[in-house]
């Protein structure tokens, strides 16, 4: 009981802290939504140029498909989106993780509530972006309870598999002070591998069988193609465990990682 | 039971920097092989420090004072030698340690810059677990005696430096900390704000009886708060005693300034001849002679005023971060 007090007022602490510091910001926060929406703009625009080319569909998605499919996407990647990998190296750098070691909690903590906290105030208004786009775009889907019951869980899983991959990978700035190149590398591979550029049902088979054993379908597509209705029960069901699995593994990776990087860090001093 | 707070035991660390020579060549064999250099930042540290004590950390820039504290508060590991601190071993990091200690660095911000230092000091009121009984008096205390009323609701970055650091000092004494380390806490702000924390650190001793390591380029600072100083140059000790047995040792000279009804009076006979004007003469004289030149000048000469001074305490610490060899405190472990 304790310590469940503990943590929701630490939580809830830093969720004020957030919120305040980013109504400080508006503008910027303004800029940062716009393009939030542009990227998958540009590809429902494309993807439903080509769809109407071939008469209304590619492969299983119409261009309502398409529309849905994207739409549902910005939504999908504003909640699991991080900035993590951009400020680690600034805290390595400038010394500012000292502070954080010195506190008695692990600096994850104030990570994960930031993000969520961040993410509850840009929700709403994508939310209502989203409802625009879906006037002018005529989405279509067969939405369904049971998928949508298990779209929850998928995002919330999906948000902890990208979360705590992209805190492992920023990590790299303990050893090295060239991060924006493993960024570029990382976000190359979300984009083409998580369903980001196109839905993974259009790519060929074996690189469908590839995007499954790599985790970046299980922080982006999967949980859009659930709420979308394109999966079945079974897969819906594998595609959670497959997102534990990873949650999993990304822990063992953070908390050994962590580790080494901190002993890097307290040897070489900031 | 524990009988020194801070045990330092032949501590060292020594950090291993890439080492490239200039020019394009030695760029692209660095790519290859990276030649290392030992740099040995603290080399041998040893001493104690008894509960309550509050003490005074000096040694020129590169001593080896920041990584000292930095060691003992968990931040860098030892490459060789021990250290304790309330008995915790500092590079654990065990959650009881650091609920215990707080390092302070006077160039080094921790509160969140746009939002007011109320906000960021809930955010470790969480963060240390506070009851809201115990984080309200802490909170009214240093509210008091830092004078922060009016600054605490306004976004940091809105505040002086000075208001700044006395917001940053706030922010690490929240959890009432039983071991403080202080690099530099006055670095940088005007007198009146020197002075404003300096007592605040003294009255913070007072009150809770914490442990305190202090470093400082300001004299002031350390004359005013400790009694007991270390000196450490080139990571070695150098100095470890009372403050006034330094001055003592390093004083070998005293100052006498005489006034007399005129200038003409040739003084060269009673000692080395510093300054002279309008009558107003500096004397520099050797101290085991002082009370008898003193007397004879009072007695040979139409004295007006008379004045013996010992040198500044800056001159005296800068004689000592000259030497290089460990000079023999007479700190007595008394109690240790």
């Amino acid at each position: 009981m304790k310590v469940l007090r503990f943590w929701s007022s630490l939580y809830s602490q830093q969720f004020k802290t957030t919120f305040s510091t980013m109504l400080q910001y508006r503008a910027s926060l303004f800029i940062w939504m716009i393009s939030a929406v542009l990227e998958p703009l540009v590809y429902l625009i494309v993807w439903s140029a080509v769809s109407n080319g071939r008469g209304g569909s590619v492969g299983s998605y119409t261009t309502g498909g398409f529309a849905a499919y994207f739409i549902a996407f910005m939504l999908v990647n504003q909640v699991t989106y991080t900035w993590i990998m951009y400020e680690y190296e600034y805290r390595i750098r400038q010394g500012y993780l000292s502070f954080a070691l010195l506190k008695p909690v692990h600096p994850i903590h104030s990570d994960i509530a930031d993000n969520l906290s961040s993410k509850l105030i840009t929700l709403p208004i994508l939310l209502i972006v989203a409802g625009g786009l879906a006037l002018v775009f005529h989405p279509t889907a067969r939405l369904s309870l049971w998928s949508i019951l298990i779209f929850i869980p998928a995002l919330f899983l999906a948000f902890l598999v990208r979360f705590l991959l992209e805190w492992t990978l920023a990590m790299a700035a303990f050893w090295t002070t060239r991060v924006s190149a493993i960024n570029q590398v990382y976000f190359i591979l979300v984009l083409f591998l998580s369903g980001q550029i196109a839905p993974l049902a259009l790519f060929p088979p074996w690189l469908q069988r590839v995007a499954d054993v790599l985790p970046f379908r299980w922080m982006l597509g999967f949980p859009v193609e659930l709420l979308l209705g394109r999966l079945t029960v079974v897969q819906a069901l594998g595609g959670l465990a497959a997102q534990v699995g990873w949650v999993v593994i990304s822990l063992i990776f953070v908390r050994f990682i962590w580790r080494a990087g901190v002993r890097v860090y307290s040897a070489v001093g900031a | 039971m524990l009988t020194s707070t801070i045990h330092l035991d032949n501590l060292c660390k020594t950090y291993r920097v890439p080492e490239r020579e200039t020019g394009m060549g030695a760029a692209l064999g660095s790519l290859f092989h990276r030649r290392m250099r030992e740099v040995p930042a603290v080399d041998g540290l040893t001493f104690d420090l008894a509960p309550g004590e509050m003490v005074g950390f000096l040694g020129p820039n590169g001593a080896g004072k920041t990584t000292t504290l930095k060691m003992l508060s968990g931040l860098l590991h030892p490459t060789a030698g021990e250290c304790r601190v309330l008995g915790y071993i500092p590079w654990k990091r065990e959650r009881s340690f650091l609920r215990q200690i707080t390092l302070v660095m006077g160039q080094r911000n921790q509160l969140v810059w746009d939002i007011p230092a109320s906000d960021s000091y809930e955010l470790n009121r969480a963060i240390y677990h506070l009851s809201t009984a115990d984080y309200r008096h802490t909170l009214d205390e240093l509210t008091e005696l830092l004078d922060l009323g009016p600054l605490l609701k306004k976004p940091v970055r809105n505040l002086s430096l000075g208001e700044r650091m006395k917001c940053e000092i706030a922010a690490a004494m929240l959890h009432r900390p039983q071991v403080v380390f202080l690099d530099e806490p006055t670095i940088g702000l005007d007198v009146t704000m020197q002075r404003r924390i300096r007592s605040f650190i003294a009255e913070y001793n007072r009150r809770s009886g914490a442990t305190i390591l202090l470093t400082s380029h300001y004299m002031a600072d350390v004359e005013a708060l400790c009694k007991r100083i270390i000196v450490i140059h080139h990571g070695k000790l150098l100095f470890d005693g009372d403050l006034s047995a330094l001055i003592q040792k390093f004083t070998a000279h005293k100052t006498i300034i005489v006034q007399l009804g005129d200038c003409q009076v040739d003084l060269h006979a009673y000692g080395e001849v510093i300054d002279c004007q309008e009558g107003r003469v500096t004397l520099r004289v050797p101290k085991n002679e002082t009370a008898r030149l003193t007397e004879r000048l009072l007695v040979d000469l139409p004295v007006i005023d008379l004045l013996v001074e010992d040198p500044s305490i800056e001159e005296v610490i800068d004689q000592v971060f000259t030497q290089d060899t460990p000079v023999n405190g007479q700190h007595t472990d008394e109690g240790i």
